[in-house]
């Protein structure tokens, strides 16, 4: 006699039989009749064809039945909407019932009839019952409210309901401003911009309030709220915390989470000096203990934010690494999260304790749980410095189990400790070597070769042994291969002598039988490294190498302090901001921890800056990630430039430049192709490299009066640079530039002619420009320009053509006329072909064209990171300096430097 | 807010769904299934499970999934603590959470699940508010069938300060029971020293007063308590000055106080466990034998103890002799289980014998667990002792108790 017997059916005409049965006149029958309406509905079975004779039971006072059909109504409403109107009256009915549970039970499912059609019907009964007298049908109504406005939210807005929910938030009753708080949360994350949870001290204090009465539930959504309260000075930020700090006594681990999260985010209002805030890192301690004795779902949420919360103050949990030991029987979420916050956590003092745990782990069951295990004990060797001995020979121990996924575990983790500190544990090299053949993962093989590479000069048989690999070398992954081909160019420079076949092998292997782009550039810069320069590809890639960081894939500051103010929530178990994966970035507003702002003016200006952000950061260390690639590429490669970003070069060409022409060179001049210079310097970035070489060699050329004049024939000139890539041009291709021969302004061309057929009748125009540049004479070529072939043409300039001030100064658009089109493309030429070789002038004369220069047209800008020597602005007086040229009385002013 | 939850038991079968705003389709489950067959065993099955329109929050209890979808960013622990909330009415309502039960009492339970969202947000959890509006199924109504379980007044306790305890309250006798329950977690090393061990301590009580009883309990030790967590109904300020629990209580059954003893203080270990597991290389017989004795019991007893061990794959059987208790090892899942009953100090309880291995293979890699189960009746290992319990606001003189007793959480001793 269960409830199982509404879900027997043995009869066929089922529909039917419960259709007569819902019209009986018995009200036992009837109700008996909703009960298997219902046991049909909840296991998926369509009853909605029952829906006149449902709704017909609903004048009802029993309130069982009305409850079932209110039941029915909320599931089938959508699919009936103009049935669903039929009960539209009963609502409005009940809203008015004097039994407050009747009225809160109709405002409550009419909420849930998720048909436009009834919605405008709701407006009037939900108006009444958010201001009833009886505190459980205001707060239904608030949550109804909420429904509404998911339904349609232009009516909620239209008919003024959100400013009555804004009132709720003062209501007497705390339950009420705990619902009013969360049905205006939800609207507000569907209108981010919105201002509807505007909280002033006034409303806080009530929340405050409400927060010690209501609910647990209530209270999660009032904690919530306060944290996106920004207090406007530390006292406020302290006596906020004072009456939040209770709530981390609550049972309830939502509670406690909400709290640690508004208390972690006003702390950061707070000085440090303050004995309150000692009073609060202690206090914030045992509850996240507690919460890891839960059940495990809460313990994997916990931990996740526990996660967070260790990077953003560690001080916090230091003295509880034991809580996080890993038992055995724990699920593998769990597991795996524990580990990562011990190693968070090692140091110093307790990394004995820790290491002891790992080994532990090594020999654990779970593969997954095991490999972490041995690379958290690499990670624990490159955090804390003094264990990495211990760290390295209990990697060698469990090397030794021969189990083989711990070997290559084991061997990844210790090519990490070598580039944390080379030079010093190298003599385990031959025990590593003794497993190579067990390896068969990519990323074991990987570092392993990368270790033969590395220290080939020590392993006697590295040739051999790298020999070996090369000869799967297509079956290996990427990242082998890359590898590998690393590998054998590093030991080739180290023993040149008996290795060249090996590399030539490898080079070929690379270039010419790979499909995989990265493998082939990889391999051409090897190769034309190799055969430009050995001594530079030495310096290249046996440079020294950037340490790896200690603390491995931390999150980044500013995410870090964004995800603070999300702990508890999705993007806190993720470590994502919610913009990153909330669906369509809906209602996803960046928070921001507060910024402290001390009432007492605090002079301590170097304290304000956000705690836990690492500042002392060496600039020479990268952070290891996963990614190997990456990595390998930047090592290789030396330290990454730190010249001026290329965004000056010209606009039109950068990008376009830098494949059409970069490409083409690449691939045009095949395996002997000794890169030219414009290989080893892209053309793009050859522009404002070359200004910036020019700025500092010709300002000293400039103010070095001492030195003769006359000298600057062999002023610098810049590599040709691509111009106008043959793709853009119909297959004309133009690279060129700039030269200063004793007194006369040159533009030194040279036509490609990548097209099919022969080009004739060219010309040349420029536009105006800033200096008036333009040329002297007509574009000579004298012969047609068949295909395939270049000329190269030294056209005169002159400086009397139209002047026009171009951004940036020195950009000239060039026009190109031929036989078959006219191209255009723009430049930037260097300044220095503008400066007059007899520069010297008089002091006084210096001082008189100074003055003449009107003081409108005085800028002044700085120019950082000039190499000038300390003559340099000598004779610029009290002006610092200044260069007039010929261009001078042209009022534009270009230089000076700051002393 | 919580937007359905569906009900899967262990061969993937969704028997329940329940939604609180629009409909889900049940094909969200698909991803959940995915989750499952990706993780080996039920218990590893990830909690939170992102698909392309919502996140599937989990827990395993009582072999039922129970498994919520949300769609917008929602405090994941609000969502699984309401889970664990429900799994607990269930039990509350019903004696035992399980498919069946669930299935039998269908009707409750949808109006149970109604009654506790609304529109995603909580309503009623509390589940002596839930029990008025909604009456747990009773052997007479079961029988009779005809009154209904849904009650018509509006629980009165949902509106007054004291919302966990309905009002006009009756018994012929009043009574208030308090059980002290400390389960102990620790690890213990090979060599017999503890690597860490905590005390997870709970007070739960069962008041049947009449009226509008206010009580205060205090304890003769009360600085044990450093990191506790109270029932809404505890006056947090007067513990926080004068460190004893004043609180009007809850009709019947419920958590007063949960507490944890953490690492630091130190905690006693009552037993310990002499062991010698060997494998050794080519010989395919391996030693075992293991003892369990008292250690701090402070002259209690130790009953109830069991002995679990998860052995090694290479292990192929194990022949043992105990020295008291039963013992059985399946050799499909390779557990050990030991059911040594009472430690006797005088004699203590041993398991000897020989483990076979598969021919030829090499030693295994993994030592085995131990874990450990016992219960201590009548003493809390943390120290924490009642001094008295006061009764104010009602005039009759109440029946007290006190139970104290101690418990092996996850003792685990590795070899």
């Amino acid at each position: 006699m269960t409830d199982s017997k509404y879900f027997t059916t043995t009869k066929k005409g089922e529909i039917f039989e419960l259709k007569a049965e819902l019209n009986s006149d018995k009200k036992e029958k009837k109700k008996e009749a909703v009960k298997k309406v219902i046991a049909s509905m909840t296991v998926g079975k369509d009853v909605s064809a029952l829906f006149p004779d449902v709704v017909n039971c609903m004048q009802t006072d029993n309130l069982e039945l009305k409850k079932l059909v209110y039941l029915y109504l909320m599931n089938y409403a959508k699919s009936q909407p103009d049935m669903a109107i039929m009960a539209v009256n009963t609502f409005v009915k009940d809203c008015e019932d004097p039994n407050p549970l009747i009225r809160a039970l109709a405002v409550r499912t009419m909420g849930c009839i998720r048909v436009d059609k009834i919605t405008e019907y709701l407006c009037e009964p939900l108006r009444k019952c958010l201001k009833d007298e009886d505190p459980y049908v205001r707060k239904t109504a608030a949550v109804c409210v909420a429904k509404l406005h998911d339904i349609n939210a232009q009516l909620v807005e239209d008919q003024g309901f959100l400013d009555t929910l804004k009132d709720l938030i003062s209501d007497s009753n705390p339950m009420v401003v705990a619902n009013a708080v969360a049905a205006l949360s939800e609207i507000a994350e569907s209108h981010p911009s919105s201002n509807l949870l505007d909280l002033n001290p006034q409303s806080i204090n009530k929340l405050l309030t409400a927060l010690n009465e209501c609910t647990e539930w209530g209270q999660i959504f009032i904690l919530d709220c306060l944290a996106n309260y920004t207090p406007k000075d530390d006292r406020e930020a302290q006596s906020i915390c004072e009456r939040v700090t209770p709530r981390l006594s609550h049972a309830n681990s939502a509670v406690v989470l909400s709290a640690v999260k508004v208390l972690m985010k006003f702390m950061e209002m707070l000085s440090k000096d303050l004995d309150y805030y000692g009073t609060l890192l202690k206090k914030l301690a045992p509850p996240l203990v507690t919460l890891l004795s839960a059940e495990p779902e809460l313990q994997y949420v916990a931990l996740r934010n526990i996660n967070l919360i260790v990077q953003k103050r560690p001080e916090i949990l230091k003295h509880e690494m034991k809580v996080f030991f890993v038992k055995y029987n724990d699920p593998i979420y769990v597991k795996l999260e524990k580990l990562d916050i011990m190693i968070r956590l090692a140091s110093q003092a307790n990394i004995a304790q820790v290491l002891a745990e790992l080994k532990e782990y090594a020999t654990e069951v779970d593969v997954d749980f095991v490999r972490k295990a041995v690379r958290a004990i690499g990670r624990c060797a490159i955090k804390v410095e003094q264990s990495a001995e211990r760290c390295v020979s209990t990697l060698l121990d469990l090397i030794q189990t021969k189990v083989n996924y711990v070997v290559q575990e084991a061997i990844v983790v210790i090519k990490d400790i070598f580039r944390k500190y080379p030079n010093k544990y190298e003599s385990v090299i031959a025990t590593l070597c003794e497993n190579l053949d067990s390896l068969d993962e990519p990323e074991a093989r990987a570092a392993m070769i990368w270790i033969v590479g590395e220290y080939a000069e020590r392993i006697d048989n590295a040739d051999e042994l790298l020999e070996s690999f090369l000869e799967g070398f297509h079956d290996e992954s990427t990242q082998v291969q890359l590898q590998l081909l690393t590998a054998i160019v590093k030991l080739f420079l180290k023993k040149p002598t008996e290795t060249q076949e090996l590399v030539q092998q490898v080079l070929s292997l690379a270039t010419q039988d790979s499909d995989n782009p990265d493998l082939r550039d990889r391999g051409y810069i090897y190769w034309r490294l190799l055969s430009t320069d050995p001594v530079a590809a030495k310096e290249v890639v046996l440079a020294e190498k950037p340490l790896i960081s200690e603390e491995t894939d931390l999150i980044e500051p500013t995410l870090l302090d964004e995800l603070i103010c999300y702990i508890g929530t999705l993007a806190s178990v993720y470590h994502k901001p919610p913009s990153a994966f909330v669906e369509g970035g809906r209602g996803v507003v960046h928070k921001s921890l507060p910024p402290r702002t001390a009432s007492n003016e605090s002079t301590e200006s170097p304290e304000t800056a956000p705690a836990g952000a690492p500042s002392g950061e060496q600039p020479d260390v990268i952070p290891t990630q996963g990614d190997l690639l990456g990595d390998l590429l930047n090592l290789d490669l030396g330290p990454p430039v730190s010249g001026p970003p290329l965004a000056t070069s010209s606009v039109q060409m950068g990008a376009v430049d830098l494949l059409g022409g970069g490409l083409d060179s690449l691939m045009g001049d095949e395996p002997e192709g000794i890169g030219g210079p414009n290989f080893v310097a892209p053309p793009a970035a050859a522009v404002p490299a070359n200004l910036g070489a020019t700025m500092g060699s010709g300002l000293s050329d400039l103010f070095d009066l001492t030195s003769g004049v006359g000298t600057l024939s062999g002023s610098y000139v810049a590599p040709k640079a691509v111009w106008l890539p043959a793709m853009k041009a119909k297959g004309l291709e133009i690279s060129g530039t700039f030269t200063r021969q004793v007194g006369s302004i040159s533009m030194d061309l040279q036509l490609t002619n990548k097209a099919l057929q022969v080009m004739t009748d060219f010309a040349i125009q420029f536009n105006r420009n800033s200096f008036g540049l333009a040329p002297a004479a007509p574009l000579q070529v004298h012969a047609p320009l068949s295909p395939n072939q270049t000329v190269e043409i030294s056209l005169p300039l002159n400086t009397v053509g139209s002047v026009m001030k171009m951004e940036p100064l020195n950009n000239l658009q060039v026009a190109v006329k031929n036989n078959i089109d006219v191209f255009y493309f723009s430049t930037l030429y260097p300044l220095h072909i503008l400066f007059v070789e007899d520069g010297k002038m008089d002091r006084q004369m210096f001082l008189a064209t100074w003055k003449d220069i009107p003081n409108e047209n005085e800028a002044q800008f700085q120019i950082r990171d000039c190499p000038l020597n300390a003559e340099a602005g000598r004779p610029g007086g009290n002006k610092n300096a200044g260069s007039t040229g010929e261009w001078a009385h042209k009022a534009l002013f270009i230089l000076f430097a700051p002393r | 807010m919580i937007h359905s939850l569906f009900l899967i038991n262990s061969s993937g079968d969704i028997f329940l769904e329940k939604h609180w705003k629009s409909v889900v389709s049940r094909s969200v489950c698909d991803y959940f299934f995915e989750a499952q067959e990706r993780a080996t065993e039920a218990e590893n099955v990830p909690p939170v499970i992102p698909t392309p329109h919502h996140y599937l929050l989990s827990v395993y209890r009582h072999k039922i999934f129970f498994v919520a979808v949300i769609q917008t960013e929602v405090p994941p622990l609000f969502v699984i603590e309401f889970l664990h909330r429900v799994v607990d009415t269930f039990q509350d309502y019903f004696g035992v959470c399980s498919e069946p039960v669930i299935k039998d009492n269908v009707v409750v339970v949808y109006e149970v699940l109604e009654e506790m969202l609304d529109n995603g947000f909580p309503l009623a959890t509390e589940s002596n508010i839930l029990k008025e509006l909604i009456k747990p199924p009773t052997i007479l109504r079961t029988v009779v069938n005809r009154s209904t379980n849904v009650g018509d007044q509006l629980p009165t306790g949902q509106l007054s300060v004291v919302p966990w305890r309905r009002t006009g309250v009756k018994y012929t006798n009043n009574e208030a029971y308090f059980d002290v329950i400390e389960e102990i977690d620790a690890i213990i090393d090979k060599s017999g020293s503890t690597i860490t061990a905590e005390i997870q301590g709970v007070i739960d009580a069962c008041v049947k007063l009449t009226g509008m009883p206010d009580l205060t309990l205090s304890f003769m030790n009360p600085r044990l308590l450093d990191d506790v967590s109270f029932h809404p109904c505890v006056r947090f300020k007067r513990w926080e000055s004068e460190r004893i629990l004043s609180f009007i209580p809850p009709d019947g059954n419920f958590r007063l106080l949960s507490y944890h003893v953490s690492a630091q203080n130190l905690v006693a270990i009552p037993v310990y466990v002499k062991h010698n597991i060997s494998f050794r290389d080519s010989s395919s017989l391996g030693r075992f034998e293991i003892t369990v004795g008292p250690k701090q019991t402070m002259g209690k007893t130790i009953e109830g103890v069991i002995v679990t061990s998860q052995m090694p794959k290479g292990v192929l059987n194990m022949s043992l002799t105990p020295s008291q208790g039963t013992h059985t090892f399946d050799p499909v899942t390779k557990m050990l289980s030991w059911d040594v009953g009472k430690i006797n100090p005088q004699k203590l309880p041993s398991l000897k014998g020989t483990m076979s291995l598969q021919a030829g293979a090499s030693k295994p890699d993994e030592n085995p667990t131990i874990n450990l189960h016992f219960k201590i009746q009548q003493l809390a290992i943390s120290g924490l002792k009642v001094n008295r319990l006061d009764m104010y606001g009602e005039k009759y003189k109440p029946f007290k108790g006190i139970k104290y007793m101690t418990k092996a959480g996850k003792f685990q001793v590795r070899t």
